[in-house]
């Protein structure tokens, strides 16, 4: 029997979060199916029949699937679900949203935020903020994944040539509506796949310092911000830039952290960043064990330093 | 208007949590156990739709050991008028399992809404409140940074992977919170003498009928790779220097 992937995608291209999935869907050693559940989403269910892996998408046009409500997708997932050994979608927010509606109503335990896949009914997870790793079996079938983009190399976007079912909706619930949204414009690189991050605490004391000091860094290293809950929660970026436990995770070439002291619930969403670079002004500051260059100093005299080193 | 609170009692956030040697699971004895911080949020949102004349009454259930009850008990300082446990020694109660726990209680008690977290942080599942809304074919309002009661519907701001989204959900519905919600009060000492007054009925899964047996096996709880402290530069060129010859990351 195949596997199932859940796309995330904005109607119109596949969410980068998507590709790590189908390349952990790969080492199930099964067809891979992707679904894409949308609104004139033809142009996002044509990517997804393109990376490499992919054998068959699952497309399924309706305007009630337009902002992936849970209630309604959820029950198209069910609806599908009994021809599939696993469905897996990203751990990102819109998969955290709908695949325990989904596990739930096919009365199974869903398998959160998987790291690892030892077989196909063994998967690795990080529990207490990462401080430690759980190696579980699963006794359900099927499976519902939710996988940690990160963890997994992207499937490549090029290489598949999967046919693409039109598929019948499920009945609208009624349920919930959509009223707005209010999204991040951002002309830099995505958070969730940059090579370089950035990422501010409390340290900047108002949102002008942070605008201030760290737009002109992150141009000119071509690097994405990120923030803690700190400066978050004090209002100096939107809660999207959050990185940590509760946030985003990310795992980039470099992560570069500047006034933030490293409380436990940070270090789970940037830990396994490949070089992490800590700039505190507190030598004592538990983000200086884990990285592996730090600077002790003020960071309102360093990033206009670092900057202009950059420059030339 | 009565609003059920599910709260789950979790290490602390501020504890470092140890793997036990034999890999088992990790270190609980003589750890400090509080209510998962995301339930206090949840509770505070009660207590403010109470507080605003909005609801009448406040249910906090929790599932698990006897040792739950001091749990309660915070909510009830909180504000929360009555709480329920659902007693039992299943060390591994999973989420689908307290989802159906929470589902019998529902049942009963007909709340208009569920208030509960997003997440525990010791399993980090984030599955409870989706799992409950399915089981009641309710709608879900996950990861609530604000909350806006109409007579037959609430709205709701949601954190989500690009910002902020706002929906509209029938009632009854599941909401959980986000860390934005609100920031929860401390229990004033009147409150924790007056709690400690207020009922607490313990009921168990075999008296609500539900089958709680684990849906996985825990194979081993494992260490994470330890990351090795690293140099410190005494400056930005020494720091440039490195990134460029030594990381090759610039
Ligand atoms: C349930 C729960 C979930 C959470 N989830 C998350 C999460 O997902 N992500 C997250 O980040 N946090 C999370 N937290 C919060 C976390 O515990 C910390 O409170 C938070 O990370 C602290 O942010 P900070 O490091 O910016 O602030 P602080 O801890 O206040 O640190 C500020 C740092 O800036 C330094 N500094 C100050 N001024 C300067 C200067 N001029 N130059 C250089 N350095 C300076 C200080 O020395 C200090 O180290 C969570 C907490 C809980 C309870
Ligand atoms: N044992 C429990 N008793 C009561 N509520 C719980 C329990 N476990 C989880 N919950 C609720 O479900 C939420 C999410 O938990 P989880 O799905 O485990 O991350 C928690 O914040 C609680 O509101």
């Amino acid at each position: 029997m195949p596997v199932l992937v859940i796309a995330e995608h904005d109607n119109n291209t596949l969410k980068v979060s998507t590709h790590p999935v189908i390349s952990a869907a790969s080492q199930l050693d099964a067809d891979i199916h992707v679904l894409i559940a949308g609104s004139n989403a033809a142009a996002a269910a044509e990517e997804a029949g393109k990376v490499s892996g992919v054998v068959k998408v699952l497309h399924a046009d309706d305007a009630i699937y337009a902002q992936g409500l849970a209630e309604n997708l959820g029950a198209l997932i069910v609806q599908i679900a009994k021809d599939y050994t696993h469905i897996l979608a990203p751990a990102s927010f819109f998969g955290k949203n709908i695949m325990p509606r989904v596990a739930a109503l096919l009365d199974v335990q869903q398998i959160s935020d998987i790291t690892a896949i030892e077989s196909s009914d063994t998967f690795v997870r990080p529990i207490y903020a990462g401080n430690a790793f759980a190696t579980i079996q699963s006794t359900d079938s099927p499976k519902v994944l939710t996988v940690r983009p990160t963890s997994f190399d992207a499937a490549a976007a090029e290489g598949g040539s999967a046919s693409i079912d039109q598929i019948d909706s499920a009945a609208e619930t009624g349920l919930a509506s959509f009223v707005g949204q209010e999204l991040t414009k951002s002309e830099r690189p995505e958070l969730a796949i940059a090579d370089i991050v950035i990422s501010g605490g409390r340290g900047f004391g108002s949102a002008e310092n942070f605008n201030k000091l760290m737009e002109p860094l992150a141009d000119r290293l071509g690097a994405a911000i990120g923030a803690s809950r700190a400066a978050v929660d004090a209002g100096y970026v939107p809660n999207d830039y959050q990185v940590g436990q509760t946030g985003k995770i990310v795992a980039p070439k470099l992560y570069i952290a500047i006034g933030i002291s490293g409380a436990i619930q940070h270090l789970a969403g940037m830990k396994d960043s490949k070089v992490i670079v800590a700039i505190n002004k507190d030598e004592e500051a538990p983000i200086f064990s884990i990285a592996d260059y730090g600077l002790v100093g003020d960071l309102f005299e360093i990033i206009p330093e670092l900057e202009k080193a950059l420059a030339s | 208007m009565k609003i059920l609170v599910p709260v789950k009692r979790v290490i602390d956030a501020y504890v470092t949590v140890r793997v036990k040697a034999d890999e088992s699971g990790v270190e609980t004895s003589n750890v400090k156990m509080s209510m998962n911080p995301f339930c206090e949020i949840a509770i505070e949102e009660a207590v403010r739709l109470k507080e605003a004349g909005n609801a009448e009454e406040i249910i906090a259930v929790s599932a698990g050991s006897m040792q739950c009850q001091e749990t309660l008990r915070t909510a009830l300082a909180m504000g929360a008028d009555r709480a329920i446990l659902i007693q039992t020694e299943e060390s591994d109660l999973q989420p689908l399992a307290i989802a159906k726990l929470l589902k019998a209680i529902t049942d009963k008690e007909n709340p208009g809404l569920v208030l509960m977290g997003k997440q525990a942080i010791d399993g980090d599942h984030n599955q409870t409140g989706q799992m409950l809304a399915a089981l009641l074919n309710w709608a879900q309002g996950t990861f609530a940074s604000k909350l806006d009661l109409e007579s037959d519907s609430i709205t709701v701001t949601r954190e989500i992977d690009g910002g902020l989204e706002t929906l509209k959900l029938k009632m009854p519905a599941v909401i959980t919170t986000d860390l934005r919600l609100n920031e929860p009060r401390y229990a004033s000492l009147p409150n924790i003498m007056k709690a400690k007054k207020k009922p607490l009925d313990v009921t168990t899964p075999e008296e609500l009928g539900v089958d709680i047996t684990p849906r996985y096996k825990t194979i081993k709880v494992s260490e994470p790779p330890k990351r090795q402290a690293g140099t410190m530069v005494e400056s930005v060129q020494d720091l440039i220097e490195k990134l460029h010859n030594e990381a090759k990351v610039i």
